[in-house]
Order: structure tokens, then C-alpha cells, then sequence
């Protein structure tokens, strides 16, 4: 039984979400520090370099580092303020057991890591191996990741361990793969400012990948035009050359319009296509239909646009693509990445300098955490869970016999379904806040609350947390060491600034202590993180992922390597597919047609305006930590609906008033912050917050058929003005779900 | 190589207060943000705007200032009042045509932007250049913003019948040299057309 073992209020009271404030020691002039230590924001997938200042063994601030070439000290205000979640009173300091009607209880580390271990070899042996699941995330380093893969494959030996990636990246990873062949970024951010023309396709870069802003404001000194996509006028597109309010879900129509113009202008790199690609004829049969017209109607944006969209990019002599979340967050999130590779191939330009093709990556170590073998189909280095040949290669690097590791299980959105209904009765979870974080919030909560046994470890108590029978205090990213890969496949180095606090311990070292009580002991004997590393150098070697090549200290030397990097003295690979060499094995690209579909639940008479979900520039994912820190709450306190003014007016909303925004599965209750930057038939609440204020209570469990990716993005909603809640939610503070 | 200096390139900001939250970090003024980051108008446009000081070279705030209690250093940074001096009357919050200074009840002072005088003194840029993320804000030298920046950058501006100039750099389209931002009389707004509405999403749909 995982029910909340208190009020809500009153585990608010216990375990926040507080706000701090101030930095360790208060405002006071700080004067030197003791040590500066060079390492990486954790919040976002861009991992800008930023230094820590430590007094006393407490980070007490920060310091620009100007040297670290991706981000030359720019920062957003979440690297700013990172540094405020250390010394933060919200701290779990000791493990802690659910309590029935007491709420939590504090046990010592022995007891609880005992509890664990028993816990799941009990709920296996009463229901199966893969009653028992593992539940991680990608902003974990690549030795944490790599390390809960193994721990679910040789420790737990249960098929089913999933990630929030699964929330992020996989529909872009499995578009990449299935036409380039390498799930990565195809170039480093330095070949943007390059490129003369630069495709923005549902990416709020502003807010959700700030540095890069600068990349693209490059471009257009040097004389680069800007298309973006959005629903929403965003502040990139503000000043965008042209700027397309694309409906959600409507993305196929503009790339397959484009390309219907291209063909007939001649715009196609056809000798090319012949060269060094396949599939093409599929394609062009599709987009032959794509009249501007036809496309108009799918986009939901004047024909004119779209013509000009391709007059545009079509004869351009370089250009450079980059997506996010906002094409890739649907049921056809894989087919929306399809489209858009296609655009990007069918001109030949990539592979090359200024020419070339981005996915933006949201998670801290979004890239790095989908390639170490923490996905439900995957082994480390990018391989594959169901080829004998990489089964064999891991079963070596690990010392199992193959037929021990389990074959693929559930992905995160089915793992959770199947925890509803029963056939999962058991979960250990790290680094993700489904509670806030999956759509169709109620039917989430309602599942975690099923759970016979919950462990979880985390450096606060989380929304999801609080249904656990077990939390265990683990480490923030700034204490401990390791790696992850930015968004340009580049692998940085997170140093250690201090040591956890008393009582915490490193998230590494609690998995290996479970390890160690399920049996498994010598296969986690490691004495760091850089045990893992090198355990991960080997198992990586080979594999598209390949990072045999880099130690820690060519990292620290060359400011990161990108991979692969299969030996010492390669230099890694910055730019892919030069010489247009493509990742499949016969060295093509290989376009993918797709025609568009409707989303899973469109807007109807009863429903009939489309909700969008995102982020906003001072929070990040499920604000299990930007909500903590006082400065960021400040600048966006709760979440607001944007409605265009049309829109309001039509349902009697006036800016400031509530609103109920509601859909068949739930409904969330916010002010309405009235603005003509939107489109008139959408509504747009961001996702960071819990209860009452969470936009997942809206959002739809539909999922991509391929990545498995949930439709945040397209979900049918009614909205209408309420007056303001009174509840016990709604009157805490905005950070715990509250109004003001 | 010339010196370094401060450069505002209004079109490039994207509002997303790195500035703000960094200002507040620097030393002589920890926990206190002394830069202003506007939002224009929200419900029709996501445009914003940072304002630091931008430390005139014959500072209006000092010349009304009637306790002498704004100084400029050597450099010729504009700084906060002096403590001891300020009677906290706010002419200067009134006169600079910037909307720089403010008042500080709790300091019982006005404060403002600094240029980060304790780092610029000691060779390291200002926070809010070296963090923001845009390049709306930027600590480099004058070479550096020509082979890098369309457009001019220009320090001379014109509020009606004043001159100003300012060690602070704007950004402007290549055929301005001069800031005019010229004084509305009240009788005229009611005649002016209201303002096109180029960041109309649902106009936008319907233009083509």
C-alpha cells in the first residue's frame, strides 16, 4: 500500500516545497571564496559550463566561466540560481519509511537498504521477476545511467526498466536513427551561426534552451533569414523572418507543403538523392499532395506561408534545421521528426560546415542517459536489447551468461498503466516525478498509490515521493562526479564541489549497496564513479554510442569529446555523416514517408479548443527543484492559461480571472493571462507544477506507436471562468500548488 | 584594441531575466538586482527590454542631485549615492531620462546600476553581460561589436531639447546616428492611429 500517508498540507509542512532565499551564510559580502570549481549547470540539456564557489564546504555562489566554449559563461537564470538548491532546507537527511497515518519515519541506512532489497526479491518471487520495475531519468549522469541499467538487468533481473526520456527525446532518437542512422545531433552548435537559412520547428528556444539564442541571433548578424514554428509567438519568432502560427499537430503539412514547392522549383537535391539515399520515391509520392493548398488545410496557416517557408529554405546554399519538444510531443511524434529530416535530406545539406540538422535536448543529460542502456530496449552504447550479437557483447562486459539478461519490457507510459492494473506491483524509482511529470495526472497518482512496494530515492521529497513506503536521501548533481553529453553529443565533466550533506548518501553508492543485498555484489564492486566510467568506456566500444576513446582527463584537456570517439587517439566527432557517410550500414541516408494523421483526441463541440503544454524559463521539468529556489518562483510564481484575447472574450475571460481548463480526463484551475501571441483556437498552461496547478491532469496517455512518446503537446479541452479555488491545494503556497 | 565597454542590442533580448537574477550575485550588492528588465506590453507582444544605467558623461542625476551625493569615478561610472549624503528626495529617480535610479526605502538610499564597478575595477565583466544569454547585453570592445553586430552602435541621444551622452552603447539600424526620442504632446495622442498590431497571432492567420 503506497497511499499518502498524510495530508498533503501537512507533508507540504514537513518536506516543502520551501523556497530559499538566500545563499548559505546569507547576503552578506562574500569576499573571496575558497575554491572556484569549473563543472555544468544541471538544469537543461544545453549543460553550460558555470563555476561554483565554495566557503566553508558550502557552494555559496557563482562565477560566469567565460572558457568553456559552448556557452562562453552566458547562462540562464536557472544556472544562475542552481546554486540555491545546496544548503537547502528541504534536504532529506535520512532515510525515511511511510507510516500509516504518522507519515514518514526516519530509519537508519542499514534497515532501509535491507527493506529495499527484501522488498523486491519478495514481490518477485510472490508475482514474477517483472513485477518488480525500475523507473529512472536522463538528467542522471552516463555512470548513473549506466549503472540502473545494469542494476535492473543483473541485480533486480527484471525486464522492466523505463526513463523519463521517454518523455523527451525518443521521438526524435528513433526519427534520427531510422534516416541517419545515429541518434544525435548531427552537428555541433558551432555550425549554426554558419548556416544562411535556420528552420526552428517547435522549439521555444527562449525559454527552454536560452544559450542557444545567441547561436541563432549569430546567424542573423552574418545574414542568416529564420523560419520558426509555433502556435504560440514566441521570442524567437518575434523577430523571426517568418514566423508560421502552425496549429499543434499541423507540423507535416508545412515540411510536406515545403517540399511540394521545392519539387516543383526545383529546389531538390536530386544527384544527391540518387548518390547517397534511399527511399525518396515514397516521399515525393506523398508530398506530390501536398499542394500549398492541401498543406494549408493540415497546417492551419495561410498557403502563403508555407510557399514562402519554401522560397526560403529551398535554394538556400546552407541551412541548419533544429526541433524540440513541440513537434516530437504527439502520438506522431516520430512521423513530425520524419517530415522534418526529410526537408533537411532532400536538400543535401548536412554533413558539412553550416549545413545541418539539430534535435534539441531537453533533460540535463537527455542525450547522454538514452544511450547507456537505462531504456527499456536498450543496451549500453546505444545497442540494441533484442541483437544476439550486442546481448553477447554486454553479457561479456558484465559477466552473465546472456540468457540471464532479460529481453524488453514496458516503456514509461504502458509500466505505469500496467502498475495500474495491477500486473506491477512493485517499483524503485530515481530521478523522475511521474506524479507531475506523465500526462493524465489523476489515472498517475491513482497508479502509484497501487503500488504494494515503492522505493525511491531522491534529494527532496518530491510530489511522487510522497507515495512511497521508502525514501532514500541521495546526492545532488554537485556531489558527485561524472559525465553526461550535451546537446551536441559533446561529454562534459561534472566535478564534485562538496561532499552531501550528513545522512545523505551518493545515488551510486545506494544502488550498489542494493546490489550488493540482492546478490549481486562483485558485479558492483566499484570504489567511484570513475570505475563506472571505464566499465562504460568498454561496454560502449562498438557501439554507435562509442566512448572508448574518451577518459576524464581528455575531457578536462579538450573542454568535452564528442562521440563517437573509439580510441585514445581519436579526436572524437564534432560533425556527423561528412563525406555523406550515413550511420545505416550501407552508408545512406534513408528517408522515411509518412503521411499525416489527426491526433488521438482532437478538439470536438463538446471539447473544442486544443490545450498545449510547455515549459517556462525559470523552471525546469517537474520543478521537483526550481520550485525550491525562491528567486525563480519569484519571476513566474504559477502557472497561467494563455488565451488569445478573441477567445476570452468569446467565453467572458478577462486577464487575471481563473479559469477552469478541462478535459475528459481532468481539469487544472489557473488565472488566465490574456495575450494575442497565441492562436485563437489554442490555449497554452505550463507543466511544472503539482495538484490542482498541474496541466498533466488535461493531457492525454496517448502514446507515439514507435518511441512511446506521450501527446503533451495536442489534447481537446473546454475552458471556462471559474472563481478563485478554495481548497486545501489551492490555498498553499504557488510552489506546492497553490493560488494567489 | 580599444577599451571595453557596455553594449545594448534591445532586439536581441528575450526576456528571460538571466540579468536580473545575476545582478543580484555581485558582490557590492548581494541580494539586491539593480538592473531593470521591461516587459513592454504582454498582452500584445513578448518584447522586453533591459535597462542599465547608462552612466551619461555629464550625468543629469548628479546635475540635479542637491546633496552632491552622486559621484563618477575616474572611468567615468556613474555609481549609487553616496550613504552619508543621500537624503533620499529622488530628484534623480525623476530627472534621468534613462528611469535608471530608484529609491531604496530599506537602504534608505537610491541605488543603481553600478557597471559592476567591483568587477569591471578588476578586470572581469559585468554579471549581467557576461551571463545573458542573448547577446542583448554585452562587455566587449567597439572592434568586437563591428565585425560581429549588423547596424551601429551609437551613445549621442536626444530627449527634446537635451543632449545626451553616454558611456553605454545601443544597438540602431546603420542610418541612425543619434537616439532622437522625441517629446509626444499629450493633444497629439488623441489623434494618432493606435498602434498596427504586427504580433497578432489571429491576424497574422488571416493577413495572407
Amino acid at each position: 500500500m503506497a497511499r499518502l500517508p498524510a495530508s498533503i498540507p501537512d507533508l507540504v509542512a514537513q518536506f516543502g516545497p520551501h523556497l530559499n532565499r538566500e545563499p548559505s551564510g546569507g547576503w552578506t559580502t562574500l569576499g573571496e571564496p575558497d575554491r572556484i570549481v569549473p563543472t555544468h549547470c544541471c538544469f537543461c540539456g544545453q549543460q553550460c559550463g558555470i563555476q561554483l564557489k565554495v566557503k566553508d564546504e558550502k557552494i555559496v555562489g557563482f562565477e560566469p566561466w567565460e572558457a568553456f566554449p559552448f556557452n562562453k559563461g552566458k547562462l540562464c537564470p536557472k544556472g544562475v540560481k542552481r546554486y540555491m538548491q545546496d544548503e537547502h532546507p528541504d534536504r532529506l537527511l535520512t532515510p525515511l519509511v511511510r507510516d500509516e497515518a504518522r507519515g514518514f519515519q526516519p530509519i537508519d541506512w542499514d534497515a532501509a537498504i535491507d527493506r529495499a532489497a527484501r522488498e523486491i526479491r519478495r514481490i518477485q518471487s510472490a508475482y514474477g521477476p517483472d513485477a518488480f520495475a525500475v523507473l529512472t531519468g536522463a538528467s542522471l549522469t552516463n555512470e548513473k545511467a549506466y549503472l540502473m541499467g545494469k542494476f535492473a538487468r543483473v541485480a533486480v533481473r527484471t525486464a522492466n526498466i523505463d526513463y523519463n526520456g521517454r518523455l523527451c527525446m525518443v521521438s526524435a532518437a528513433a526519427a534520427c536513427k531510422k534516416i541517419l542512422g545515429i541518434d544525435r545531433s548531427a552537428n555541433p552548435w558551432s555550425d549554426i551561426p554558419k548556416a544562411k537559412v535556420i528552420l526552428v520547428a517547435g522549439a521555444n528556444i527562449a525559454e527552454c534552451a536560452p544559450i542557444t539564442t545567441d547561436y541563432l541571433w549569430q546567424a542573423r548578424e552574418n545574414g542568416a533569414q529564420i523560419i520558426v514554428l509555433d502556435p504560440r509567438m514566441t521570442p524567437i519568432a518575434r523577430t523571426a523572418d517568418l514566423f508560421i502560427p502552425v496549429r499543434p499537430g499541423g507540423d507535416i503539412g508545412v515540411f510536406y507543403g515545403m517540399l511540394h514547392v521545392m519539387a516543383r522549383r526545383g529546389w531538390i537535391n536530386r544527384e544527391f538523392i540518387a548518390a547517397h539515399t534511399t527511399g525518396w520515391d515514397a516521399v515525393e509520392a506523398i508530398v506530390e499532395r501536398y499542394t500549398p493548398e492541401y498543406a494549408a488545410t493540415v497546417a492551419g496557416v495561410p498557403a502563403s506561408m508555407i510557399v514562402r517557408a519554401a522560397e526560403l529554405w529551398g535554394p538556400a546554399e546552407t541551412s541548419f534545421l533544429l526541433h524540440a519538444r513541440g513537434i516530437e510531443h504527439h502520438s506522431k511524434g516520430v512521423e513530425n521528426c520524419m517530415a522534418a529530416i526529410n526537408l533537411v535530406v532532400a536538400t543535401g545539406r548536412i554533413g558539412r560546415e553550416g549545413c545541418g540538422y539539430a534535435m534539441i535536448t531537453g533533460q540535463g543529460n537527455g542525450q547522454g542517459a538514452r544511450e547507456q542502456g537505462q531504456k527499456c530496449d536498450q543496451l549500453p552504447g546505444a545497442r540494441d536489447l533484442e541483437n544476439p550479437a550486442h546481448r553477447d557483447y554486454i553479457a561479456g562486459v558484465w559477466g552473465v551468461d546472456e540468457s540471464t539478461i532479460p529481453h524488453t519490457g514496458l516503456s514509461a507510459v504502458p509500466l505505469l498503466e500496467a502498475i495500474h492494473d495491477g500486473r506491477i506491483k512493485g517499483l524503485l524509482l530515481i530521478c523522475f516525478n511521474p506524479a507531475v511529470s506523465l500526462p493524465d495526472g489523476e489515472f498517475i497518482r491513482e497508479a502509484l498509490s497501487r503500488l504494494e512496494f515503492f522505493t525511491v530515492i531522491d534529494f527532496f521529497m518530491s510530489e511522487t515521493a510522497r507515495y512511497a513506503d521508502l525514501v532514500l536521501p541521495g546526492s545532488l548533481m554537485e556531489e558527485d562526479e561524472g559525465t553526461t553529453t550535451n546537446v551536441e553529443g559533446r561529454v562534459i565533466h561534472h566535478r564534485q564541489v562538496v561532499r552531501p550533506p550528513e545522512g545523505a548518501r551518493q545515488d551510486w553508492r545506494i544502488i550498489c549497496d542494493i546490489a550488493k543485498r540482492l546478490g549481486a555484489g562483485d558485479k558492483f564492486a566499484y570504489e567511484s564513479t570513475r570505475d563506472i566510467f571505464e566499465e562504460l568506456r568498454i561496454a560502449s566500444k562498438g557501439g554507435v554510442a562509442d566512448y572508448a576513446g574518451i577518459t576524464w582527463e581528455r575531457i578536462d584537456h579538450e573542454m568535452g569529446v564528442f562521440w563517437p570517439c573509439p580510441s585514445l587517439d581519436h579526436p572524437g566527432t564534432p560533425r556527423l555523416y561528412e563525406g555523406w557517410r550515413f550511420g545505416h550500414p550501407d552508408g545512406k541516408a534513408h528517408f522515411q514517408p509518412a503521411d499525416w494523421r489527426p491526433a488521438a483526441e482532437e478538439p470536438d463541440a463538446e471539447y473544442p479548443i486544443v490545450l498545449t503544454t510547455g515549459r517556462v524559463v525559470s523552471q525546469y521539468l517537474s520543478g521537483t527543484q526550481t520550485r525550491r529556489i525562491g528567486a525563480l518562483v519569484d519571476q513566474y510564481p504559477q502557472p497561467r492559461c494563455e488565451i488569445h484575447p478573441r477567445l476570452a472574450g468569446s467565453i467572458g475571460v478577462a486577464d487575471g480571472d481563473f479559469v477552469r481548463v478541462e478535459s475528459r480526463r481532468g481539469a487544472v484551475v489557473v488565472r488566465a493571462q490574456v495575450v494575442k501571441t497565441i492562436r485563437p483556437d489554442t490555449v497554452f498552461v505550463p507543466y511544472h507544477w503539482p495538484l490542482g496547478r498541474s496541466a498533466n491532469n488535461c493531457t492525454n496517455r496517448a502514446i507515439d506507436p514507435v518511441s512511446h512518446i506521450p501527446e503533451f503537446k495536442i489534447c481537446a479541452v473546454r475552458v471556462s471562468r471559474v472563481s478563485e479555488p478554495s481548497d486545501d491545494i489551492a490555498a498553499l503556497e504557488p510552489a506546492a500548488g497553490g493560488v494567489r | 584594441m580599444s577599451e571595453l565597454a557596455f553594449f545594448i542590442d534591445y532586439s536581441r533580448c528575450i526576456g528571460c531575466q538571466a540579468c536580473v537574477q545575476a545582478c543580484e550575485e555581485c558582490d557590492t550588492h548581494r541580494g539586491r538586482s539593480l538592473i531593470h528588465l521591461e516587459t513592454i506590453e504582454r498582452r500584445d507582444s513578448v518584447q522586453t527590454a533591459p535597462q542599465v544605467c547608462m552612466h551619461c558623461q555629464d550625468p543629469i542625476c548628479a546635475q540635479v542631485c542637491p546633496a552632491d551625493a552622486i559621484k563618477q569615478t575616474a572611468e567615468g561610472v556613474v555609481q549609487s549615492s553616496l550613504k552619508p549624503r543621500c537624503i533620499g528626495c529622488s530628484n534623480c529617480v525623476l530627472a534621468c531620462p534613462f528611469g535608471v535610479p530608484k529609491y531604496d526605502g530599506d537602504a534608505d538610499q537610491m541605488m543603481k546600476c553600478d557597471m559592476c564597478y567591483d568587477r569591471t575595477s578588476t578586470g572581469r565583466r559585468p554579471m549581467c553581460a557576461t551571463v545573458c544569454p542573448s547577446g542583448a547585453l554585452a562587455f566587449t570592445t567597439i572592434e568586437e561589436i563591428m565585425r560581429t553586430r549588423q547596424g551601429r552602435a551609437v551613445n549621442d541621444w536626444q530627449f527634446g531639447d537635451q543632449h545626451v551622452r553616454t558611456k553605454v552603447f545601443v544597438l540602431v539600424p546603420t542610418e541612425v546616428t543619434r537616439v532622437n526620442v522625441a517629446i509626444i504632446p499629450l493633444s497629439s495622442l488623441r489623434q494618432a492611429q493606435p498602434p498596427a498590431d504586427p504580433y497578432d497571432v489571429a491576424a497574422l492567420l488571416e493577413a495572407h
